[in-house]
């Protein structure tokens, strides 16, 4: 299972990577895609879009099923990966470099609530 | 949780296993869309040990069948003749749909669903004994006698099968769809649930993974009840306890012309079904947006609402299908829309037969 370090995660098995602007990368994790299988649509918000922190902000679905991405703290979207739309595979194929969406967090996000690789680790191990 | 004989197989394999009516099956073994393409393309093969062989057998199996089932073994006249058929309750719903092949005079051998058949088997001996009829009714699946089943599937299967064991080959080629031959120990079948060509194998349970092993080897593809479901739902073919079960007459679920109706014959569920007419029509959606079709979305059309009872994404068709419960005035070629999430998508109406013989119907 492939959990970088550099990240960070949520619950509902999210990635989170804090850019140099500020903002956030979301994505879903190797562990998130393999759960689900191959994957054949995703639907994102749109940029400008504003959510509370575990809001449902994107879909995504595979043969087997449907599963809500969440906005792991609030934020407004300021960017969206349209190649996971064009080709939902590539986040099979590559879960943490094919992110979903970037939101500038709120003033009131709290980004230190978010799980460590070590704990994500220990989420995915009792599942 | 009950597994088949090939379950070691399947966790060496690699297989994503789930419960599947009480049953450890596999999902897929990697890729459920590299499975289905593999059936389309070339062959794949599944585990369908789950599902209970039951032979039933003795005088009256014959005049048993007739009483029991909605469709007519009359139709079976050559032996090793299969025939398609719902078992409906005293209301006219579908209990079970199954497979009744003919062996001989007195003989038959029925497949039931993995998840049903405790009920079915009890369900049929309570009308043996209603009916006071001399037959046995024999579950194989497990004990002594145990019989595993492996379904080959795709354009290539035959000759997979014959790559497999030549030995079989002289009894196997000839058969025509729908027909099966016991050859030795194994009982093989030319049917299937893709919508392709290829073979079902019935074997003693201790020949299994001899066999698969063997297939694999020849080149089919293992393949789990991923793409099992996405390829019998392009081929438009019901799933029991998804698109009927005992609260949907088959009249609604597109299974009509299993169902035979003519005098003098009677049947359990045939007063319900006479009493009830058709309801609903069962047809197929296409989605015209992106999305995927899913069971238990709503359908708006001009003439009513109506419910998806499967859908997915079509691996073949790179779209996404259903089949769907709507009202009887729908006609092919409407336009219908469907609520997914916060959206109403629209979607075509087609035949319910997405995908025949690697070929793009709808």
């Amino acid at each position: 299972m492939n959990i970088p370090a550099d990240l960070r995660y949520t619950r509902n098995h999210e990635w989170i990577r804090s850019e140099a602007d500020g903002t956030i990368t979301v994505g879903i994790t190797d562990h998130a895609q393999e759960l689900l299988g191959d994957l054949v649509f995703v639907e994102l918000p749109e940029v400008g879009a504003e959510f509370a922190a575990d809001q449902e902000a994107a879909v995504v679905e595979s043969v087997k099923a449907a599963s809500d991405v969440y906005a792991p703290v609030a934020g407004s979207v300021v960017e969206v990966n349209q190649a996971t739309v064009d080709a939902p595979e590539v986040v099979n194929q590559d879960p943490y470099a094919a992110w979903l969406f970037r939101l500038r967090p709120a003033a009131t996000a709290d980004l230190a609530a978010l799980l460590d690789a070590a704990a994500y680790q220990q989420l995915v191990d009792a599942a | 949780m009950q597994k088949t004989v090939l379950n070691d197989i399947h966790h060496r394999s690699g297989a994503r296993l789930i419960d599947f009516g009480g049953w450890e099956m596999p999902l897929h073994y990697g890729s459920q869309i590299e499975e289905h393409h593999a059936v389309r393309r070339d062959a794949g093969m599944f585990d369908v040990s789950h599902m209970c062989a039951v032979d039933v057998e003795g005088a009256d199996a014959a005049p048993f069948l007739r009483r029991l089932l909605a469709n007519n073994i009359d139709k079976l006249q050559v032996a090793g003749k299969a025939l398609y058929s719902a078992m409906l309750n005293e209301a006219g719903g579908v209990i079970d749909d199954l497979l009744v092949y003919y062996l001989d005079d007195g003989s038959y051998r029925l497949v039931i669903n993995a998840a049903t058949a405790d009920k079915d088997l009890a369900w049929m001996n309570v009308h043996r004994q209603q009916w006071q009829m001399a037959l046995s009714i024999t579950p194989r699946r497990e004990g002594a006698g145990a019989l595993a089943m492996i379904a080959v599937q795709g354009p290539q299967a035959r000759q997979k099968l014959w790559h497999a064991q030549p030995a079989c080959r002289p009894a196997c080629e000839p058969l025509k769809p729908f027909f099966a031959v016991q050859w030795g120990d194994q009982f093989i079948a030319r049917t299937g649930y893709t919508g392709e060509d290829g073979y079902e194998v019935t074997l003693p349970a201790q020949q299994a993974g001899q066999l698969w092993e063997a297939l694999a080897a020849a080149g089919a593809r293992p393949c789990g009840l991923g793409a099992r479901d996405t390829l019998r739902l392009e081929a438009g073919m019901n799933l029991y306890g998804q698109d009927m079960d005992e609260s949907v007459s088959p009249l609604d679920a597109g299974l009509a012309w299993t169902v035979d109706l003519s005098a003098p014959r009677d049947f359990v569920g045939k007063a319900a079904l006479l009493a009830k007419p058709q309801r609903y029509q069962f047809l197929g959606l296409v989605l015209r947006d992106r999305g995927v079709l899913r069971a238990h979305q709503q359908v708006v059309g001009k003439h009513g609402s109506g419910e998806i009872t499967s859908g997915s994404f079509s691996p073949t068709m790179q779209q996404a299908i259903a089949l769907a419960r709507l009202p009887l005035a729908t006609a092919i070629g409407d336009t219908v829309e469907v609520a997914i999430r916060d959206k109403l998508l629209g979607a075509a109406v087609v035949k319910p037969c997405f995908v025949r013989n690697g070929s793009i119907l709808a």
